[in-house]
């Protein structure tokens, strides 16, 4: 058992004749939450994605428990999404489902525990996200932060020895964002997980994970701890950390000289 | 001019192998509908819930149509036929046409509008919230939990539809022609009786609807399964639904006619 | 919606499925009507059969006896051999008359029995030795052109008598 539970090895991705993801190596140590940051459209979140199995890279490996993703078959697959859990982008509740039966489906899915044992664990998990009051209402009626909460409780429903995250604190109010802040370390804490969390909010996210992947053009271009990245000097770290306009990344998009363009057909 | 003759013939290339594509897709979405049905047979209260939502719910508007349609045939018929003095001949017409053809027929094309596009919207919904993949994630087929379920559900449900619509739409002949125009009671059940075999129009009938509800649900599902995971691309997957599931519906009537009525 | 109201609407939902289903096979079909029991099989040749198939009805003053089981070609007599199957219950002399007859003007064709006075009754692959066939409409039409061409060349024919013997 290697000291880490994620290995990305040279990966390329890609689709439609564009190439992603261009030679990324990454390591994801146990017991660490770890953030992968960068502009929109980066390839973040399609990271997760070859992480749990859900796309075939082009080159490299990405290993989990070192097993090598993509070569595993469908019951290989299906016993390591057992040991992952994911939150994905605005929850992603099933609709039809209560609250209770959304923090109860993996349970019921993969267990055969009994029902009075099913509600004590989804109640304790509820308990954990602060939202057992809440355990009859439909998904539909909850608000923002709370259905994060919520996906976040079936996220770990089965405690598993990876958790990753798609934007958790996109569209939140700061109370909301807090809470999400602390569920996420307490529970990596408290469950001897591994977190992945892919954000682009520097600010709340560098003061509690404890390593940082800068990804930008398809490759990584900074790592470190997040005391590290808030002093270096690296022109896109810099303009990331402190939310410059311009910098590496350009404000403007590529367009004809200015000049040119306003006096077109009114020559001088 | 050259140029733009091969721009079109490369137009439609393109779209036809994007469809050939589509088509290929579809049939291996089909394929495996199938093979994960054995695990929501093995919980029967998944087809049920879907059976409520696809069958029971359609019920108020194929029940009505059926009535309305019932009608209006005695009406037509019993208007064609008094000039031959045939008009007892129309029980016979209302329940060969209801039976042979419309009852199969436009209950498919209102199951199609009603319940197709309900599971097409879903399905695509689910899809754009990432519902989906969120339960591929848990290790979780959505085939197997979303799919197969409506699919069985909308076989089960359609040819149920299509017996109430022909039995409903005979009695609303019924009371057309009887209470109303005057046609003899007796006339109109006796000839219908003697006109209408069982083996040849009734399970005719019944056969021709579970093919349709095999055809609009699939499309239904494909469609919601296929959509592109924006708030247009749902709106357009449910047009699709309703205008492929039409067309395949009076297309596959036409085959099974002609099918059943060549000796 | 609770699980166990969904479970009775389905359930109500599938019976009435089910009681349409029978409903049309009782009352618009003729299920009931077609499933006799037990029969046995007589066989009666016709010179012409005319447009009569096969499960049409086998019908004896007005009732449905029996059914036509097949229709088959001799190509020795040059007749077709129709094969009836007759309820158990009722028994034919052994000089019953086959006909077939039209219901209605332009209806379906049927096989009529016609009952003769003979004490021995028909058994199971007998003959049925008198037939009459169908009206074929071409030849009732001929035939009624004809007789109006000889009753008017008759009556031209005993005007000239009568003229002549004036």
């Amino acid at each position: 058992m290697t000291d880490n539970i994620v290995e990305i090895d040279n990966l390329s991705f890609g689709f439609k004749g564009r190439l992603l993801h261009k030679g990324i190596n990454m390591s994801f140590p146990r017991g660490k939450v770890i953030a992968i940051m960068g502009g929109s459209g980066s390839g973040k979140t399609t990271l997760l994605r070859l992480i749990g199995g859900q796309l075939q890279p082009n080159h490299g490996q990405v290993r989990v428990d070192d097993e090598v993703v993509h070569k595993l078959d469908r019951s290989g697959i299906y016993h390591m999404r057992r040991k992952m859990g994911m939150l994905f982008q605005f929850g992603a509740l099933f609709t039809d489902l209560s609250v209770f039966d959304n923090v109860a489906f993996p349970m019921r899915e993969h267990t055969d525990l009994p029902e009075t044992m099913i509600r004590d664990l989804v109640m304790m998990k509820l308990n954990a996200v602060g939202l057992r009051g809440a355990h009859s209402l439909m998904s539909t009626e909850l608000s923002g932060g709370m259905s994060r909460r919520v996906a976040l409780a079936r996220a770990v429903a089965l405690d598993p020895a990876l958790i990753m995250y798609d934007e958790p604190f996109a569209g939140l109010d700061p109370i909301s964002m807090g809470v999400i802040v602390n569920l996420i370390r307490r529970l990596n804490d408290a469950l001897g997980a591994t977190s992945i969390v892919v954000t682009h909010d520097v600010h709340e996210t560098f003061l509690f994970v404890d390593y940082v992947y800068f990804i930008s053009e398809g490759v990584v271009v900074a790592e470190g701890t997040p005391k590290q990245l808030s002093k270096s000097d690296m022109p896109f770290v810099h303009q990331f950390v402190h939310g410059e306009a311009d910098g590496p990344v350009p404000f403007h998009y590529p367009a004809p000289d200015y000049r040119r363009d306003m006096l077109r057909g009114h020559d001088a | 001019m050259l140029e733009r003759l091969t721009k079109l013939l490369q137009g439609i290339g393109n779209r036809t192998i994007e469809r050939m594509w589509r088509l290929g897709a579809a049939a291996r979405f089909s394929f495996y509908t199938l093979v994960y049905s054995g695990e929501s047979l093995r919980r029967p209260w998944l087809i049920v819930r879907e059976v409520y939502f696809t069958g029971v719910m359609s019920l108020i508007i194929i029940l009505v149509s059926a009535f309305f349609v019932g009608m209006v045939l005695a009406l037509q018929g019993y208007n064609t036929l008094q000039k031959y003095g045939s008009s007892d001949a129309i029980g016979v017409l209302v329940a060969l046409s209801l039976v042979r053809e419309l009852g199969p027929v436009v209950t498919a094309l209102l199951f199609a509008g009603r319940a197709g596009t309900a599971i097409t919207a879903e399905i695509g919904l689910m899809k754009a919230t990432e519902q989906l993949s969120a339960m591929e994630m848990m290790a979780v087929s959505p085939i197997a939990r979303v799919v197969a379920p409506r699919f069985w559900a909308g076989v089960i449900s359609m040819p149920i539809l299509a017996s109430l619509f022909s039995m409903t739409g005979v009695l609303g002949g019924y009371l057309v022609a009887v209470p109303l125009i005057g046609v003899d009671d007796g006339a109109f059940w006796s000839q219908m009786q003697a006109s209408v075999d069982f083996r040849e129009d009734i399970v005719n009938g019944f056969i021709k609807s579970c093919v349709f509800g095999v055809a609009c649900t699939f499309i239904a599902l494909f469609e919601g399964y296929d959509a592109p995971p924006t708030a247009e691309g749902v709106s357009r997957a449910t047009t699709r639904t309703v205008v492929i599931s039409s067309l395949a519906v009076l297309g596959l009537d036409f085959v099974l006619t002609s099918f059943m009525l060549s000796p | 919606m609770e699980r166990t109201t969904i479970d009775l609407w389905v359930g109500i939902f599938v019976a009435a499925g089910v009681a349409a289903l029978m409903g049309l096979a009782m009352k618009v079909g003729n299920l009931t009507t077609s499933g006799i029991g037990d029969t046995y099989t007589v066989t009666a040749a016709f010179e012409n059969i005319g447009g009569l198939k096969a499960r049409a009805p086998v019908k004896s003053a007005g009732v449905v006896v029996g059914r036509v089981d097949g229709i088959q070609f001799d190509d020795k007599t040059y007749e077709a051999i129709v094969t009836l199957k007759v309820d158990k219950r009722y028994e034919f002399p052994k000089d019953t008359f086959a006909s077939i007859y039209t219901s209605g003007l332009l209806g379906e064709q049927y096989v009529g029995l016609d009952a003769g006075g003979d004490s021995v009754a028909l058994k199971n692959n007998d003959k049925i030795a008198h037939t009459q066939d169908a009206v074929v409409l071409e030849k009732m039409i001929s035939q009624f052109l004809y007789n109006k061409a000889s009753e008017t060349g008759d009556a031209k024919s005993g005007d000239k008598k009568q003229a002549e013997e004036k």
